[in-house]
């Protein structure tokens, strides 16, 4: 007989560092063993933030593989939710809310800035690869509006003078983290 | 009579920390649970008093829908909180989690007491990961006092509490598209019923309420159903956090009692932004159907009140607008955010939404038509009812407000091709 066991879990431990598996381990321990679907979203947000915030076929398949489930299972998943990309993003990605109440208190001319100062439109990545820019839709941080996110951190009460601290804080942490990496979220969050 | 129920940390240092949330009585709820003073049938009495309604933006009786969960059914129970916070306007359970995380932790311990259940599931959207941080590390302080865990301060009680992530969907803070969620698959609503408590999480009984809701229980059973009815009116017992932006001086949450007149709700957010002229109000969130200012000016901010007058009070996201906003702008962001949220399950809802959606901003590019109004309405009418969830009469009926009060504004901007509303 040919040997067709095949380790499931290995395509994906090989294409990501251990920490990051160890949390994906941590995400399944929460939900009952039998059922192998609960810890998709969270698998599939610690991969694509190893992956410079975007999701690959390869990544997805991977997942599948590692929770053991069908490949279109991951697929439905990281179509359906809109903090998924399937395409190259910027490696950081700066959200805003264009919603009632932002728009009420100024999200357009908190866009309109964003575009002048990257020189890039709505949905556009700057050409170094650093931004992207697009809206989303409330974040319930209305008593902050108008409020936008960069990664997984949320600004609020925006002003002109806070944006382009926002965005020249960013770029000081990025030649830092050329000379040492460090972790911008944490820095960021101060 | 402010920040007595989900805010009374708010005051302290570290408002998130257990010894603040013990030092305001916390855990004293539990405590009495487990000493045997306090049985699950007086709980749900007291709730049933208390006239606790659901803080999501349902507004159903809290205590009726713990009695409905068939807590001696053998096999797995869930209890699940909804704190997908998403409702435009809403912003109420993202600072509960943030400063009093130890408060929902409670609540939702007592009620997998109530229901008989071992295991809950915190479901916080996708963005939300400062709060899911405090929510983390407050489960493993709890944790670390045996508040959660097996044989809980030395009882038969065990309760297992673990938060969950979305990833970025409105829908899933409709129950059933949350429950689809939590088990790893598209947020898309199941029919009902089965209702969840008979058929929620893993095919499970399972009691799903909001954030706010849960975070209300630990004072209600500490003082009593009575005192938490009495902070506001029959039928809307309670406090309740009402989160106020727009156009005011000082946007942000005001936990207050229902039956609170909106004129002190607006002079408590520091009045009209810039001394403008209030015009209208959207009183509970996006999918509330806006109210002119006139009859907000007469209204008390309860689920009776707000509902009598024709829109809801919904999530208590209180949307002020003054005399500078244009209504049909102002459809235009509603009717765009649910075309982009509709999970495209029901027809009505995911062609309705797009239908209304691109009618109104052809209107607002000034391609408006005679006729457009009155499709509108009748796109809207035809959503109505005819969706397997409330996404469905969300989408339409906010779009139905505005056509009712502010008709004059759209036929002006289709007539003139620019908006009544002089910049």
């Amino acid at each position: 007989m040919t040997d067709l066991s095949y380790d499931h879990k290995q395509h994906l431990k090989t294409l990501l560092p251990e920490p990051a598996i160890n949390e994906i381990d941590h995400w399944i321990k929460k939900y009952p063993p039998e059922r192998k679907r609960p810890p998709i979203i969270a698998a599939l947000k610690v991969v694509q933030e190893h992956n410079g915030n975007y999701l690959t076929e390869e990544l997805m398949q991977a997942v599948g593989e590692y929770l053991d489930v069908p490949q279109i299972a991951v697929f439905e998943v990281a179509t359906f939710y809109s903090m998924f990309h399937l395409d190259k993003v910027g490696k950081h990605v700066i959200s805003v809310c264009n919603n009632i109440s932002c728009s009420l208190r100024g999200a357009d001319n908190v866009i309109e800035q964003l575009q002048n100062r990257l020189n890039i439109k709505l949905g556009e990545t700057t050409d170094d690869g650093l931004y992207t820019i697009k809206t989303v839709e409330c974040m319930a941080a209305c008593g902050g509006a108008p409020m936008l996110e960069v990664d997984k951190v949320y600004f609020e009460n925006l002003t002109e003078e806070k944006v382009d601290q926002i965005l020249s804080d960013i770029a000081a942490l990025e030649i830092a983290k050329q000379k040492k990496p460090a972790d911008l979220s944490a820095e960021v969050k101060k | 009579m402010a920040n007595e129920v989900c805010f009374r940390t708010l005051h302290l240092d570290e408002p998130w920390s257990l010894e603040a949330y013990e030092s305001v009585g916390g855990y004293s709820a539990l405590k009495k649970i487990v000493a045997g003073e306090l049985g699950y049938e007086k709980i749900i009495d007291e709730l049933k008093l208390s006239a606790l309604r659901g803080r999501g933006g349902a507004g159903f009786p809290t205590g009726l829908k713990w009695s409905f969960m068939p807590r001696n059914m053998p096999g797995q129970k869930y209890v699940v909180c909804n704190s997908d916070e998403g409702e435009p306007g809403t912003f109420k359970d993202r600072d509960i989690l943030r400063f009093n995380p130890h408060q929902l932790i409670e609540g939702m311990i007592i009620a997998g007491y109530v229901m008989n259940a071992t295991v809950g599931y915190n479901y916080m959207r996708g963005e939300f990961y400062e709060p899911f941080e405090r929510m983390e590390k407050a489960l493993q302080e709890a944790r670390d006092r045996n508040y959660l865990g097996e044989k809980i301060l030395g009882s038969d009680i065990c309760f297992e509490l673990h938060n969950h992530m979305g990833a970025g969907a409105y829908i899933c803070g409709e129950e059933t598209a949350l429950i689809e969620s939590l088990e790893g698959k598209k947020g898309q609503p199941r029919f009902k019923p089965p209702f969840p408590a008979n058929y929620g999480v893993f095919g499970r009984p399972t009691n799903v309420n909001n954030t706010e809701s849960y975070a209300s229980v630990p004072v209600i059973l500490e003082n009593s159903g009575q005192w938490f009815l009495d902070l506001g009116k029959p039928n809307n017992g309670g406090t309740k956090i009402f989160s106020v932006s727009g156009h005011v001086a000082n946007p942000g949450n005001f936990e207050i009692g229902l039956g609170t007149s909106f004129k002190d709700l607006l002079a408590m957010a520091g009045g009209m932004l810039g001394g403008k002229k209030l015009k209208a109000v959207i009183p509970g969130g996006s999918s509330s159907p806006i109210l002119p200012a006139e009859t907000m000016m007469q209204l008390t901010m309860d689920y009776d009140a707000i509902g009598k007058a024709g829109s809801m009070l919904g999530s208590g996201a209180v949307i002020v607008l003054d005399e500078t906003t244009c209504m049909v702008n102002l459809a235009a962001i509603t009717a765009h955010f649910y075309y982009e949220e509709s999970c495209g399950q029901c027809t009505p809802c995911r062609e309705g939404t797009g239908w209304m959606s691109r009618v109104i901003h052809r209107i607002l590019n000034g391609q408006g038509r005679a006729d457009d109004l009155d499709n509108l309405d009748r796109v809207a009418s035809n959503i109505m009812g005819r969706t397997i969830c409330a996404l469905g009469d969300a989408a339409a009926m906010p779009i139905k407000g505005f056509l009712k009060h502010y008709r004059h504004e759209f036929e002006y901007m289709i007539e003139h091709k620019r908006s009544i509303v002089a910049e």
